[in-house]
């Protein structure tokens, strides 16, 4: 009898404010679906870093008779005595892990060239011994690259010296600023659908304001008064959590596990396990962002 | 029933008290006029019986309940003991007669079956049989205010606290809604009214506290409106 009363309130509200239950839902769903995006997109980056940093190393490019630079006598080779040397000053290296240098020839250089450039009109345009030779250097901690950089950068025969972490860390920061700024829209948003449903409530409260006066007179707790517009904003709200969660399904199935997944397979991507976190956490701040401006916008309208 | 110890009420922001060290004591069962010129302190005085209000000063005691220490969850079920009655009647125009009365019930959690057998009940009681299935608007003005009465008394509460029940109806309707508050206290029910209606209370001849700026200036049993002479 009494559950059967708050429903039909709770439905009545809910017709009665047609219009903002729809402009809740969709708030809710824009705003809940950028957030989840935003959590999937860190863990996406978390894995990404961690699997690209692991294969961080140091590559050592040699002078060759094709490229040259400050430490190189021009049109010549490396000469066998400068290899020694800076083999020498990488394996003493506290930071190079044991043994972490690999030397690559002209013959797997050229190996490497042909696989990468298969097909491509490049594939015939330069010979091996065009190729230049180079140390691949492993690290024990892939942050710790600056000390041997500059430990080999000066030695004669080499060339230049390249470390990825250089060439990834814009990239990661830039795809930092993208997830700052996602988590900020999705914040700002899912304010709006706060107040949303604070003035959602507030009109259901003003246009029932009889019925509410006739039951704080007649003695019906605060909890039996309250709890029409609770579920009214639990609905609406679990209505557009559930659009999003939808949402994020959608997109981690077409975007990342059908298409990401299958033709970049060089990458960690995430997969159901976070994806029903983000949900998880989607829905839980959906109800919160029902529940808590609801509880204050009734506390202000209902007081006994 | 009702017991005012030394009661003082200061609305925030005003300097003048609404009620000034009022001492009131009101047995079960009794029937009670409260009169007053307006902002005399009728209406802060039945507010701080329901709660509505704090006494800024002084206890309030309803039925043995001290008002100061009751936590507001309790409030509800400390209001169950009481039945209120206005001067608008304050009844729900979207519901019949039946329905605005069952709906004190159920807002109380009271089974359907309970609020089947009591609501013809009652409102036979207060003389509308046969009229359960109207809405308020279709009923007259003495009709309405007994379909108020029947919902204020349905729940059987120890006191009927009315504000001016008859202020918006003519000398003989209120006749007859002053004979059903007497029988409503004739069933043991403490009644405690408000009003500015002369006739009415001298032709009751019941307890008479008068108000005047917030002091209690005349506490008279079986007394008249104005000064007995």
């Amino acid at each position: 009898m009494r559950m059967r009363h708050i429903f039909a309130e709770a439905g009545a509200g809910l017709r009665r404010n047609l219009t903002m239950t729809l402009a809740v839902i969709v708030t809710m769903w824009v705003s809940l679906s950028l957030f989840g995006a935003g959590l999937l997109a860190q863990q996406e980056v978390g894995l990404a870093k961690g699997k690209w940093y692991d294969k961080i190393e140091i590559t050592v490019f040699l002078c060759s008779k094709a490229v040259a630079g400050d430490n190189c006598t021009p049109g010549q080779d490396a000469t066998e005595a400068q290899k020694v040397v800076i083999r020498q000053t990488l394996q003493s290296n506290p930071e190079v892990s044991a043994n972490g240098v690999y030397f690559e020839d002209k013959h797997e250089a050229f190996e490497e060239f042909q696989k990468a450039y298969k097909g491509n009109p490049l594939e015939g345009s330069l010979t091996e011994d065009q190729m230049q030779e180079s140390f691949r250097v492993k690290l024990k901690d892939p942050q710790e690259y600056a000390g041997v950089v500059s430990s080999v950068a000066q030695l004669p025969g080499v060339q230049a010296v390249q470390d990825l972490k250089q060439i990834l860390d814009p990239l990661f920061s830039w795809i930092n600023l993208l997830q700052w700024g996602t988590i900020i829209a999705s914040a700002l948003l899912l304010l709006a659908a706060a107040l949303q449903i604070g003035n959602t409530i507030r009109l259901t409260a003003f246009a029932r304001r009889r019925e509410i006066g006739i039951m704080r007179l007649v003695g019906a707790s605060n909890f039996y008064i309250t709890l029409p517009f609770l579920l009214e904003s639990v609905i609406s709200a679990l209505i557009g959590a559930g659009l999003a969660a939808g949402t994020l399904g959608a997109g981690v199935y077409f975007v990342i596990i059908r298409k990401a997944q299958v033709s970049i397979q060089s990458l960690a991507w995430i997969g159901w396990h976070q994806t029903i976190l983000a949900m998880a956490a989607v829905g839980i701040v959906g109800i919160l962002l029902a529940v808590i401006p609801t509880l204050v916008t009734t506390r202000k309208y209902l007081r006994v | 029933m009702i017991r005012f110890e030394n009661v003082s009420k200061v609305y925030d922001g005003q300097r003048r008290a609404a009620l000034a060290d009022v001492n009131v004591e009101i047995d079960k069962g009794e029937f009670v006029f409260l009169v007053g010129t307006s902002g005399s302190g009728k209406s802060t005085f039945l507010r701080l019986i329901l709660r509505e209000l704090r006494a800024t000063q002084g206890n309030v005691y309803v039925a043995g309940r001290d008002l100061a220490k009751l936590h507001s969850w309790k409030v509800p079920s400390m209001r169950r003991q009481i039945g209120t009655v206005f001067q608008d009647f304050r009844l729900l125009p979207n519901k019949t007669v039946h329905e605005n009365v069952a709906f004190a019930l159920q807002v109380i959690g009271k089974s359907k079956t309970t609020i089947n057998r009591v609501v013809p009940e009652v409102l036979d009681l207060v003389g509308l049989d046969g009229k359960g299935d109207r809405r308020p608007d279709e009923l007259s003005g003495g009709e309405q205010q007994r379909v108020a009465i029947a919902r204020a008394f349905v729940n059987r509460p120890m006191i009927l606290i009315a504000d001016e029940p008859t202020g918006n109806l003519d000398p003989a309707t209120s006749v007859g809604i002053m004979k059903l508050l007497d029988r409503i206290n004739r069933a043991d029910t403490t009644v405690l009214m408000a009003t500015h209606d002369q006739t009415i209370v001298d032709q009751m001849r019941k307890r008479v506290i008068e108000l005047d700026d917030g002091l209690v200036v005349r506490d008279q049993s079986r007394g008249v409106y104005g000064y007995a002479t």
